[in-house]
């Protein structure tokens, strides 16, 4: 046992692992930056108005359902397949990006149109009464309302997401459980080696759910402060 | 000529018919009561007046224009010209009383920012809140929330204001201070058609009254005629409710 123990805890393997731990987050940070982004853009398609543009808000819900419902890992390898059919040797990490890029715009269309459609219509109506256009109604009121609703729930999201991560090592991506494999493969004990890499994701996750908690209480509290009495 | 021509306007949510071939003149200056039972369509009536609702039928004539609803140039410059404030969460939230009020004059209209300020400041002094210019909603009651709206809804100097039960949502003692501030804005040129249920209010500053039921205009007349001498027997009965309460 303790021979494993010293095996396992050396210098380079813990450099190792944290190099895993280092991609997982950067992944989940890609994932959820990107998320936002597509996500805006995503309920903000899905929001427009006409039937000129009926089609793109077709598009946005067809993409949102899409991806909400398929599992990551089908996700992941349509990516990986399609990739490596238009570039032989397409790098794993873009793979794993454009894959997340995908799912979390899905997830995080969701979570932008519930926080914007939090903000009361009647600001909203009397904008457009006031013939300000979509995107500055959209940018100078929905927005600097919605964020109390959305952040929290991003959060929360990016919690259960740190998990989809690990997925990316069934498409041969680096990150915190391929390294955990990596080592196994070394002849490391497995039992101590996942231990170590739950002990790792346990890490990562716990902060960011406290941190979604704590914006929860401290946002929703300011929420219910306002209205008319 | 009327300021305001409503003639044969019709209102479907679906295949549901909300409002049935509305007729109204309305002149210069006049303030309106609409009175009716819930779900009769007067808040339809005005929010189909400023487009929020397409109308399906019938045809608006504001300031001598026809207004075209499916052309974005028509209801643009029908926007221009009317305003409608609704009974709560009028205000942005996110801004202070005096961002609210010039926010559009600044960055829709572009007029320069000290003007607009100066302009707001006047008009807050007017809704009795002066002083208030860097509190956000939230710090505000009810009704100073409501006065404010008003406030920014004079601030684009429309020639027809809206008001969809503005007091609706208030405790008793702030209603006066929004219905002063109503009947100050009343004899000024500006046209407004008042959703409400305020009858003593009506009756006192409305010139006409009409009264609404089931997406139709039932009768139109003098606020003495409405509440005291009806003519249609639905006015009656609509009356006697209300006053039994
Ligand atoms: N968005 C909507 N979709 C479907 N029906 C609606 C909608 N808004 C209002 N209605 C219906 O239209 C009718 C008139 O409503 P409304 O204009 O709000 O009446 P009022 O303001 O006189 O109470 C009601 O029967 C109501 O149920
Ligand atoms: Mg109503």
């Amino acid at each position: 046992m303790t021979e494993n123990l010293a095996n396992l805890f050396t210098f380079g393997n813990m450099q190792f692992l944290m190099r895993g731990v280092a991609m997982t987050l950067l992944l989940t940070l890609i994932g959820c930056l990107t998320g936002l982004i597509g996500g805006f853009l995503l309920a903000y398609a899905r929001s427009s108005k006409g039937n000129l543009l009926a089609p793109v808000r077709w598009g946005a819900m067809i993409f949102v359902e899409v991806f909400r419902r398929i599992p990551f890992l089908v996700t992941l390898f349509l990516v990986l397949y399609t990739a490596q059919m238009i570039l032989p040797r397409a790098p794993l990490f873009w793979v794993a990006v454009i894959s997340i890029c995908l799912l979390c715009s899905a997830y995080m269309a969701e979570i932008v149109r519930a926080g914007m459609e939090s903000v009361p219509t009647p600001q909203i109506e009397t904008a457009e009464v006031m013939n300000m256009p979509r995107w500055r109604i959209t940018w100078i009121i929905v927005l600097p309302q919605a964020w109390k609703v959305i952040l929290p729930s991003a959060v929360s999201y990016m919690v259960m997401f740190v998990k989809d991560t690990a997925l990316a090592s069934q498409a041969g991506v680096f990150e915190l459980m391929f390294a955990g494999k990596a080592l196994v493969n070394r002849g490391l004990d497995p039992l101590l080696v996942f231990a170590t890499v739950l002990l790792a994701y346990f890490a990562i996750s716990w902060p960011l759910a406290r941190l979604g908690q704590w914006l929860e209480t401290r946002l929703a509290h300011r929420h219910t402060e306002r209205g008319i009495r | 000529m009327a300021h305001l021509k409503i003639s044969g306007l019709d209102v479907r949510y679906g295949t549901t018919r909300v409002l049935c071939g509305i007729d109204l003149e309305v002149a210069r200056g006049e303030l309106v009561g609409l009175v009716g039972p819930s779900g009769s369509g007067k808040s339809t009536l005005l929010r189909a007046l400023v487009g929020l609702v397409p109308p399906s039928a019938g045809q608006v004539v504001l300031e001598g224009e026809i207004v075209d609803y499916a052309k974005k140039d028509s209801l643009r410059a029908l926007r221009d010209h009317a305003a409608i404030v609704f009974q709560q969460y009028n205000l942005f939230q996110n801004m202070t009383v005096l961002d609210n009020i010039t926010v559009t004059p600044v960055k829709v209209r572009g007029r320069p920012r000290a003007e607009a300020e100066a302009q707001a400041r006047a008009l807050l002094a007017r809704v009795g809140l002066s002083g208030k210019e860097s509190a956000y909603p939230d710090q505000l009651s009810g009704g100073q929330q409501q006065r404010v709206a008003i406030a920014r809804a004079l601030a684009l100097k429309p020639a027809l204001i809206l008001l969809d039960e503005v007091t609706a949502a208030l405790d008793p003692e702030l209603v006066r201070d929004v219905l002063d501030v109503i009947r100050d804005l009343a004899g000024e040129g500006i046209t407004m058609l008042l959703v409400s249920h305020e009858m003593g209010f009506i009756r006192e500053a409305a010139d006409r009254v009409v009264m609404m039921d089931a997406g139709r205009v039932v009768e139109v007349g003098p606020p003495q005629q409405i509440f005291d001498t009806p003519i249609e027997e639905r006015t009656r009965a609509f009356m006697s409710k209300i006053i039994r309460h």
